[in-house]
Parts: C-alpha cells; sequence; structure tokens
C-alpha cells in the first residue's frame, strides 16, 4: 500500500507540474493586446447582417470606411443571427465580447446588466455627437447601450390571388374584417387557411411578431410604467381574437410547433393568405414564387381605432464592448454607419428603414412595395415593447405556453393572462 | 574474505548514479502521457469541476458577485415541474428508441446475414438500411419536418390510402409530438445498431447453428438459444451506450419541435440549454446538468461493468 500510494504521490505530482508549466507557458506566451500593432488599431464587429446582405455589399460599406480611417482596420466575424447570440451570449458572461457588436433590442438589458456592453451615452457627449440625428435610442436608466442602425417592420401580408378567390375585395383593415377575410379564405378549400401563427418555443419571437402586434397596432400596451400591464382589456381583447381565429378554424394547422420560416414557407406556397412578416422577406418569398400576387398593409386594429398605429419592428441595433480598449476608435465607426450617407446605402441594400432620421432609403431600384411600406412607417409608430425588457426571450416563452393552453381548451383567457402576469411579475422587477 | 571485501564495497560506491537514472528513466513515461493528461484536465475536469461548482451558486457567469447557496438550485430543479416532465419524456424517449432500435438493428442485420439472398442483393439493401445514419441530424429533423406538416407526404399518403380523414398533426398535438420524434429518432438512429449487429453475427462460428441443426431445433430456437446469447455482449454495449447517447439528444428535439407543444417533448437537454440560453439561469441549468451527469453516470457504470464481464 505504501508503495502504491508513494507512487500515486509521484504520478500527481509530475501530473500537476506539468500542467502548471502548461498554464504558465500558455498565459506568458504572446502579446494579450493583439489588436493592436504599429499604431494601427483592429476593432473586430460581430454581426449577423453581412450574412443577410448580399453578397460582399457589406464589405463594400467597410472598405469605404478603413479608406477614411487608415489607422482602423475592421475585422467582420459575421455569423447566422443564432449563432452570434449565442457567441455574443458567452462573450459577454466571460468579458470577452468583440469591439463592437451587433445587437438586438432584446438582448440589451441583458448585458447592459452585466456590464459587457458600455454605456454609449457618455461617448457621444465627448465625441460631441448630435444624437438629435437618430431616429431611436435603446436606453436603460438614462443611458444608451444601442443604437438601432436599421428597422424592418412587420407589416400585414396579403395573397391578393386568393383574397379575390374568397371574394373579398378590399384588403383588411380593421379586426372583424381580419376575421371575416380570414374565413372566406379557409372557406375556399384545400389545405388554404387565412392566417399563420407560429408558436414554436424553441425561438418563441411568434409571441412578439404575430401577437403582440396585435395589441401595438391598436395603440395599446403590455406594460404600464414598465411592469407588466398583462391583465388589461386591452391584452385580453387581443388574445381573445386570437383565440377566435383559432375557434373559427381559420389559422393554418400545426401552429403550436410552427416555425417563423414555416410561416413564410406556407405564405409563398399559398397555403395561407395572410401573414404578418418582417419586410426583409419580400425578396426571398418573390425569389421563391415570382409569380406570387401579394401586397403589404398595415396590421388591422381593433374595430373603430382611430389612433396612430404601432407596428411591430426589428433592428439591426449595434453597441460597443465594455471591455474594449479602443472605444473612441470604436465610436468612430459606430458614427460612420449612422452618418446621412451611409446609413442611407445600408437600408437601400438591406431593404430596411434607417435609424438616422436624415437618411433616405434609395427605391428607385427596389421593390413598389417597400415604398409603401415607408408610408406605412412614416404614418405610424414603431412599436416593440420587448426591446430592452430582461430575459425578453425567456418572457416570450412562458406568454406562449399560456397561449398555448388557451388555444388547446386547457385554459380560459383570464386564468392564463393571470399565470402570464405571475410569470412576468417575477423576471421584470 | 579477501575476495568477498572488494566485492561489497563496489555496489556501495556505484549505488548512487543508477538512482538518479531510475528517477529519470521514471518520469519519462510521465512526460510522453502528459499531452494526453493535460488535454483531458483542461478539456474535461475542469469544465467539469466548474460546472458542479456553478450549481452550488447563485448569480454564476451573468454577475460577479456569485454566492454559495448549497443545495438551492438541485431544491429548485427538483421541485421544478418542467423538469420532472423533462425527466418523464426523456425516459420514455430513450427507452422506447432504444427498444425499437434493438428490434429492427436485429431484424435488419439478421435479413442481411442470411444466406438466401445474393451478395449484390444484399449490398444494395445495406446501403438502403444505412442511408438513415448517414445523414447529419439537422437534415434529419428538416426533412421529417416537412414529411409530418399536417399538409405533407405523411399525411397525403395516409389520407390518399383512406386511413386518415383530415391532415393530423404529427409535431404540433401534445398528445402525438413525444412519439413523433420519438419515431425520427428511431429512424436516423438503427442502423448503427443494425451494422454492430451485423458484425456480431457474422462472428458467430456456423458449427454452434450445425450442431444445434443436428439436435433437431427448428429456426427459433436456434434463435433463442445459439444467436442472442452468443449476441449478448453486444446487445447490451450497445443498449447501454445507446440509452446515453440518445439522453444527449439536443438538436433534433430542438429543431422539430423546441420542447413544445405544452412541454410534451421538453427533454433533460432542452431544459437544461433553456435554463442557461434563454434564462441566464446558468446556475439552475448546472445544477440539472449535473444531474444529468449523474444519470448518465449510472448508465456508464452498468456499460463498463458489462465490458469488465466480457
Amino acid at each position: 500500500m505504501a508503495v502504491r500510494a508513494s507512487r500515486l504521490k509521484r504520478v500527481l505530482g509530475a501530473v500537476t507540474a506539468t500542467t502548471l508549466l502548461a498554464f504558465v507557458a500558455a498565459c506568458g506566451g504572446g502579446d494579450s493586446d493583439a489588436s493592436a500593432s504599429g499604431g494601427d488599431v483592429t476593432l473586430e464587429f460581430a454581426q449577423w447582417w453581412g450574412a443577410e446582405l448580399p453578397a460582399g455589399e457589406f464589405d463594400k460599406i467597410i472598405s469605404d470606411f478603413t479608406a477614411q480611417n487608415p489607422n482602423i482596420k475592421i475585422k467582420l466575424l459575421s455569423a447566422p443571427y443564432a449563432s452570434t447570440k449565442q457567441q455574443l451570449v458567452t462573450g459577454a458572461a466571460s468579458k470577452t465580447l468583440p469591439d463592437v457588436v451587433g445587437l438586438d433590442g432584446a438582448w440589451v438589458s441583458d448585458f447592459a446588466k452585466q456590464g459587457a456592453i458600455t454605456d454609449l451615452s457618455k461617448l457621444m457627449t465627448d465625441a460631441n455627437y448630435d444624437s438629435s440625428q437618430l431616429a431611436s435610442q435603446v436606453q436603460l436608466k438614462g443611458k444608451t447601450y444601442m443604437i438601432p442602425v436599421v428597422n424592418f417592420i412587420y407589416p400585414l401580408f396579403v395573397n391578393k390571388d386568393l383574397l379575390a378567390k374568397a371574394g373579398v375585395a378590399k384588403t383588411p383593415t380593421t379586426r372583424s374584417e381580419f376575421l371575416d377575410a380570414a374565413k372566406k379564405i379557409s372557406a375556399t378549400g384545400g389545405d388554404v387557411k387565412g392566417w399563420a401563427l407560429p408558436l414554436d418555443t424553441a425561438v418563441p419571437n411568434g409571441v412578439q411578431n404575430d401577437v403582440m402586434s396585435w395589441l401595438w397596432a391598436s395603440g395599446g400596451s403590455m406594460l404600464a410604467d414598465g411592469k407588466p400591464a398583462l391583465q388589461t382589456p386591452a391584452v385580453k381583447s387581443t388574445v381573445e381574437f386570437v383565440k377566435s381565429l383559432n375557434d373559427a378554424n381559420v389559422i393554418a394547422p400545426g401552429s403550436l410547433t410552427m416555425k417563423e420560416q414555416d410561416k413564410v414557407e406556407k405564405f409563398t406556397q399559398g397555403q395561407v393568405g395572410m401573414m404578418i412578416d418582417s419586410l426583409a422577406h419580400i425578396n426571398l418569398i418573390k425569389k421563391n414564387k415570382p409569380d406570387l400576387k401579394f401586397e403589404v398593409a398595415a396590421i388591422p386594429a381593433e374595430d373603430g381605432y382611430t389612433g396612430k398605429r404601432g407596428i411591430p419592428y426589428a433592428s439591426w441595433g449595434i453597441g460597443i464592448s465594455n471591455s474594449t480598449k479602443h472605444k473612441a476608435e470604436a465610436w468612430k465607426f459606430v458614427s460612420y454607419l449612422m452618418s446621412q450617407q451611409t446609413n442611407s446605402k445600408l437600408s437601400t441594400i438591406a431593404n430596411g428603414f434607417p435609424g438616422n432620421k436624415t437618411s433616405e432609403p434609395d427605391f428607385s431600384t427596389s421593390d413598389p412595395m417597400f415604398k409603401t411600406a415607408f408610408d406605412i412607417y412614416k404614418e405610424g409608430t414603431v412599436a416593440n415593447e420587448f426591446v430592452g425588457l430582461p430575459k425578453s426571450e425567456d418572457l416570450m416563452r412562458s406568454f406562449d405556453e399560456q397561449l398555448q393552453l388557451v388555444l388547446t381548451g386547457k385554459s380560459s383567457v383570464d386564468d392564463a393572462l393571470a399565470k402570464a402576469q405571475e410569470n412576468w411579475s417575477s423576471v421584470i422587477e | 574474505m579477501t575476495l568477498l571485501a572488494p566485492k561489497t564495497a563496489e555496489p556501495v560506491e556505484q549505488a548512487a548514479p543508477p538512482k538518479r537514472s531510475t528517477l529519470a528513466r521514471r518520469l519519462v513515461p510521465y512526460g510522453y502521457l502528459s499531452p494526453t493528461l493535460i488535454l483531458i484536465v483542461v478539456l474535461m475536469v475542469v469544465p467539469i469541476v466548474m460546472v458542479i461548482s456553478y450549481s452550488f451558486r447563485d448569480n454564476v457567469i451573468v454577475q460577479d458577485n456569485s454566492v454559495f447557496a448549497g443545495l438551492a438550485n438541485y431544491t429548485k430543479v427538483l421541485t421544478d415541474p418542467d423538469f420532472l416532465a423533462a425527466l418523464k419524456n426523456t425516459a420514455v424517449f430513450i427507452t422506447v428508441s432504444m427498444a425499437a432500435h434493438l428490434v429492427l438493428g436485429l431484424t435488419f442485420a439478421m435479413m442481411l446475414n442470411t444466406q438466401l439472398l445474393s451478395g449484390v442483393t444484399k449490398a444494395v439493401f445495406r446501403i438502403v438500411y444505412i442511408l438513415p445514419w448517414l445523414f447529419t441530424i439537422a437534415v434529419v429533423a428538416v426533412i421529417w419536418r416537412m414529411l409530418l406538416d399536417p399538409s405533407g407526404v405523411v399525411n397525403y399518403v395516409l389520407h390518399t390510402l383512406g386511413l386518415i380523414n383530415e391532415g393530423v398533426n404529427w409535431l404540433g398535438d401534445p398528445g402525438k409530438a413525444l412519439w413523433a420524434v420519438t419515431f425520427i429518432n428511431i429512424w436516423s438512429g438503427y442502423p448503427f445498431f443494425m451494422i454492430s449487429l451485423l458484425a456480431g453475427l457474422q462472428g458467430i462460428p456456423n458449427d454452434l447453428y450445425e450442431a444445434a441443426a443436428v439436435d433437431g431445433t427448428n429456426w427459433f430456437q436456434r434463435f433463442l438459444h445459439v444467436t442472442l446469447p452468443q449476441l449478448r455482449p453486444v446487445i447490451i454495449s450497445m443498449a447501454v451506450l445507446d440509452l446515453i447517447w440518445t439522453s444527449q439528444q439536443f438538436a433534433l428535439i430542438w429543431m422539430t419541435t423546441g420542447g413544445g407543444p405544452l412541454n410534451t417533448t421538453e427533454m433533460l437537454s432542452t431544459y437544461t440549454y433553456k435554463q442557461a440560453f434563454s434564462e441566464y439561469e446558468f446556475a439552475t441549468a448546472s445544477a440539472a446538468a449535473v444531474l444529468v451527469l449523474l444519470i448518465t453516470m449510472v448508465l456508464a457504470f452498468f456499460y463498463v461493468r458489462s465490458q469488465r464481464e466480457r
């Protein structure tokens, strides 16, 4: 036993020594600030935009910047949305975020609380930046953490052929007109349904885009003074409206596990007559089904509502890492993206709407529907109350689960909203 | 004596240098082992220890001021109805998958091992049977999402055959979703069983079958008393490994149902993921992960024991 013990000790000793040596070598090797060399600064910019833009277009915008600022280099870390999100969540946790980060409004609260993204208000003041040109800023406790660079609105998409076939002359503008149109479209037979509602819980953004959008379109709110307010008549009437669509059997089947891409696919294939979707998908739909006749319109509001209509939107937001050593250079890059000229160019190629108020997208070469959508955008007001909320995906998921209980007849609207209110209250303090 | 004296003195004089060389010689093997040991420590020991330590703390990762929380995270996880539902779903998912993998794998392996078919026919079937295993899980998920869509191919075929009247919601119906994802997992996983069992079948000496035939046994008796006992070690190993692998299945669930509808396909893996990357509750996610680790270790224990018996 004694021999074994001493042998074990020797083995452990050797292993520990070697491991320590390896660690010391690993930690000591190389300059930790690899981004700076010879006075030049290299900024890492993680985003999902490059993956969604036509090939090479984003690189052109970046190379214009590096041509104007020869001492700053931009290293693009482009990945799809979901991968970028995971990369940033882990980066924020380990305080190793890239210098400049593409942000979704839904992540801001969590990243800001972790101290992973920096206060942009201070950088704007330091750089004497005129923030009045910005269309919006995502703030927490009066400090700006994200600036929306390009906004994508979510209007109502309507299949004109199906609407005509169903005998509906006019695109619905109120909830009752919508229900009526959805019923008539569903009655045309086959697999065709009036509306698609993706409620998959893996990515529960259907709650934001396809459910709460009805609330915001009628000027309603799910919050009161920043606290959850889900048991209000406005929210109740929204959920009851969705339930009435479900009871009327006008929603495409499989909605409880349907994903956003399924919704777009069903609309493209003419299996659903109407959907609420990102404007960014116009090109995709046209590419996959060039002969589909469809139009975009404002989301129908409650009967009799005359106020401004809230339009759900998503943004390509931008923020700066709190741990970067090059905040001034990073801000220079951000202000370049937000400049009138660059922002116009970026929003044009992205088919979105500019984050700089003075920028105008160029519609001369784009689909006429973008012009229509821009008019809807200017007439209404952008609304997305999930932006800036903590754990917003979790909030959407818990609401989603309650809504699924309502739609499967396992819970009443009142009980579901009470439960959702309770869940939300524990998250939003 | 005069001859002996220098002989005893000699080893004393020469003892010192060999001692040093023996020590160096003994350390050399550890030097060779060290790259592997370092990798094991850095890639396995450190992360596992970190996750275990997170599971006993609160506010980990997302806040700087994490505090010791004792067993609070474990209590929270073990009393969470969602976790218990995930545990139950995982148990159903892995046992049904494993049983079906075994039955299908053994059936197809025996078909491929038969002497009634020609070599070419067997080669063709071997390729056909193994196809599901060649797709990555993302492709499997996309294919089956399309096939099982309410207006997809499966419903079309069933409707044409007059077996159903209207589109069935395979993945969207809370009563059917778990069975649908289990079916997809069975489809994608049986070929590995088949290949391993086929190798096992080909290793069974023909003499045993001949001896049994001489004893007057029928086909089923030979299967029961020759084939199964001979395949036993392979079957046990594969069954335990399959339980372990299937319990870690995340991508398939995430890409087909995401744990829904109404949590009916929530697995331990998806539950843990949601805790970590949606709720940012890394402490409870770590506690759930440690519980999964313990369950997997129990299975691994049986696997190691079955290997030792061999």
